[in-house]
C-alpha cells in the first residue's frame, strides 16, 4: 500500500449527479444484457452443435447395433459375432500352453457329482459288445477297434478337477483314465498329406452319431486330456458316459462327450454339435 | 461459460453406457443359464436373483448361446473404451479432478449428509466433490475389476493362477455378479443425482461447457 492511500481524504466526494449514476447503470447494464445474450448465444450455439453430433452418433451406433444383428446366420449365429468367436479363438490359441493346468484338488475339496447332457446316449448300450473304433491312423486303411481292456492296459491317469458347464455351474470330480497324449502314442495318427507332424484336429462322436465334437490336438494333447473310464474311484455309470468319455478342464462340458463310439484323426475342422447350435467351436477354457 | 468435460472423457462416457448395458444384457443371458444365487441364509431364500416375473418381463430365458457370443464381442469394446478413458485422464492430469485426495472422504460425508438434507451448509465449489470423487473413480476401479474375474472365468485353465487369486472359479463367478449388482446401484444413484443437479450440469456432459455467474 502507498503512504498516498493513507491520506484521508479531506474533503468528501462531492455527491454524484443522479442523472450520470442512472446512465452509467443503464449502461452497465446494457453491457451485462449484451454480454449475457453474447455468451447465450455461444453456448446455445455450441448446445445445438454438441446434441446434433450426440443424435447423429445414437443413430449411427443404433444402426451398427441393427445391422450386426441381421447379418447372415452362421451356426446360428451372425457372422460377425462367429468372426469374433474366431478371434478370440487365434488370441487365446496363442496363448495356450500345454503347460498351464487347471488346479487339481486331490485331497483339498470333496468329491462332488453332478450329472446334465444326455444326448447320444438314448439307445440302450451293450457293454461288452462295446468297442472304439479309431480312424486316420499310421499304416492302415481300415479302422482300428479297440476294447475297454485295451485302453486299461495303458498308463493310468487319475485327476481332481473342477467340471465347468456352460450354463455356469461347476463341480469338483476325480476322474481316472488314459490320457490322450499316452493314446496318440500308443495309437498314432497318419501324418497329414498336407504337410505337418500330425493332423490338426479330431472328431469324436456317439456310438449312434447323435452327438459330436471336434477337437483340436493342442488341447487333446494337453497333460489333462484324459479318454475316462472311472469317476470318483468307480467305473463309469450310464449317465456319465459309459464305458468311455472324454475329460478335460480345457473345455466346457459340452466338449467332453460321453459314451465315445469313435475317434477320427482329420486334417479338417471336424464337425460339432454345439457350435452349429449358436455356441463357440473352441469353447476352451 | 466455462470449459467442463474435455471432448474425450464425453465420448468415452456416451459409449461406454450402450456398452455397459449390452454386457449387462448378455451377462443375465449368460446367467440365466444357471442362475443359483439369492439373498438368504442356508437354503433360505429372501430374495432369488431373479424372480420369474423378471425373466418373463425382460424376456431373458433361452439365450445362453446368444449372451456367450454378445459378451465376448462387446467385452472387448467395453475394455478398450475403459482403458483410452484412463489413460487419457492419466495423461491430460484430469485424474486430478477425479481421484480421491486427502479431504475426500471427510468431504463425501458432508456431502452425503447434505443429500440426506441432514447437514444444510454450504458444500465446496469444486469439479468434483469428494463423494463424486469415490464414486467416479470407484467405478472405473469397478470396471477394472469386471474385466479381471469376467477374463478369470472365461479362461479358468489358461488363466488359473489369476482365477486362483481371485478365490477360484466359483468365487469368481459370485464376484463377476456382484460388480453387475454394483453398477446398477451406482446408476441408480447416478441418474437420482444428474436429475437433482439440473440442466446445466447434463448439458455440459454432451456439451462440454457450463454456464457459470461471472463477477463482471
Amino acid at each position: 500500500m502507498s503512504e498516498e492511500n493513507k491520506t484521508p481524504l479531506l474533503a468528501p466526494e462531492p455527491p454524484p449527479d443522479p442523472d450520470e449514476a442512472a446512465a452509467a447503470r443503464e449502461a452497465l447494464e446494457r453491457k451485462i444484457t449484451e454480454g449475457n445474450r453474447e455468451v447465450l448465444a455461444r453456448m446455445k450455439a455450441k448446445t445445438r452443435r454438441s446434441f446434433l453430433t450426440a443424435g447423429g452418433a445414437a443413430v449411427a451406433g443404433l444402426a451398427a447395433f441393427k445391422w450386426l444383428m441381421s447379418r447372415r446366420q452362421e451356426g446360428g449365429e451372425p457372422w460377425p459375432l462367429r468372426r469374433m468367436m474366431g478371434i478370440n479363438e487365434e488370441l487365446w490359441h496363442d496363448y495356450f500352453s500345454t503347460g498351464h493346468l487347471a488346479p487339481d484338488f486331490t485331497g483339498k475339496k470333496p468329491l462332488e457329482n453332478k450329472v446334465n447332457s444326455d444326448i447320444g446316449l438314448q439307445d440302450d448300450l451293450d457293454a461288452d459288445a462295446w468297442k472304439l473304433q479309431v480312424t486316420g491312423l499310421d499304416g492302415r486303411d481300415e479302422a482300428l477297434l479297440l476294447t475297454l481292456d485295451d485302453l486299461r492296459h495303458l498308463p493310468r491317469t487319475t485327476m481332481t478337477t473342477e467340471f465347468k458347464c456352460v450354463e455356469g455351474w461347476s463341480a469338483v470330480m476325480q476322474w481316472s483314465g488314459v490320457r490322450f497324449s499316452d493314446f496318440m502314442n500308443a495309437f498314432a495318427p497318419a501324418k497329414p498329406d498336407t504337410g505337418g507332424l500330425r493332423p490338426e484336429y479330431a472328431s469324436l462322436e456317439t456310438p449312434d452319431h447323435s452327438y459330436y465334437v471336434g477337437m483340436e490336438m493342442d488341447s487333446l494333447l494337453h497333460p489333462q486330456t484324459l479318454l475316462a473310464y472311472e469317476i470318483n474311484g468307480s467305473p463309469l455309470p450310464p449317465e456319465h458316459g459309459a464305458p468311455l468319455r472324454l475329460v478335460t478342464p480345457l473345455k466346457y462340458g459340452l466338449k467332453q462327450i460321453k459314451r465315445i463310439g469313435s475317434i477320427n484323426y482329420q486334417t479338417n475342422r471336424p464337425a460339432d454339435y454345439w457350435a452349429e447350435r449358436g455356441y463357440d467351436w473352441y469353447d476352451g477354457l | 461459460m466455462r470449459a467442463k468435460h474435455p471432448l474425450t472423457i464425453r465420448w468415452c462416457h456416451w459409449i461406454n453406457f450402450p456398452l455397459l448395458a449390452l454386457m449387462l444384457w448378455s451377462g443375465l443371458w449368460i446367467y440365466w443359464g444357471n442362475d443359483v444365487y439369492f439373498i438368504g441364509w442356508g437354503s433360505h431364500k429372501l430374495f432369488p436373483f431373479f424372480p420369474t416375473a423378471f425373466y418373463n418381463a425382460l424376456g431373458l430365458a433361452q439365450h445362453l448361446a446368444d449372451g456367450l457370443a454378445w459378451h465376448f464381442f462387446f467385452g472387448w469394446l467395453f475394455a478398450i473404451n475403459g482403458v483410452i478413458y484412463v489413460l487419457y485422464t492419466i495423461v491430460s492430469g484430469e485424474w486430478r479432478y477425479l481421484v480421491p485426495g486427502r479431504e475426500s472422504f471427510r468431504e463425501a460425508i458432508l456431502v452425503m449428509l447434505h443429500d440426506l438434507r441432514i447437514y444444510k451448509g454450504p458444500l465446496p465449489d469444486k469439479k468434483f466433490n469428494g463423494a463424486q470423487q469415490f464414486a467416479y473413480t470407484g467405478v472405473i476401479v469397478m470396471g477394472a475389476l469386471s474385466v479381471i474375474s469376467g477374463l478369470s472365468i472365461y479362461k479358468p485353465t489358461q488363466l488359473a493362477w489369476l482365477t486362483s487369486l481371485l478365490g477360484g472359479y466359483k468365487a469368481a463367478r459370485v464376484e463377476h455378479f456382484l460388480l453387475t449388482i454394483g453398477y446398477v446401484g451406482f446408476f441408480m444413484i447416478h441418474i437420482s443425482q444428474v436429475v437433482r443437479a439440473g440442466w446445466n450440469n447434463f448439458r455440459s456432459m454432451v456439451s462440454g461447457y457450463e454456464l457459470v455467474k461471472s463477477d463482471e
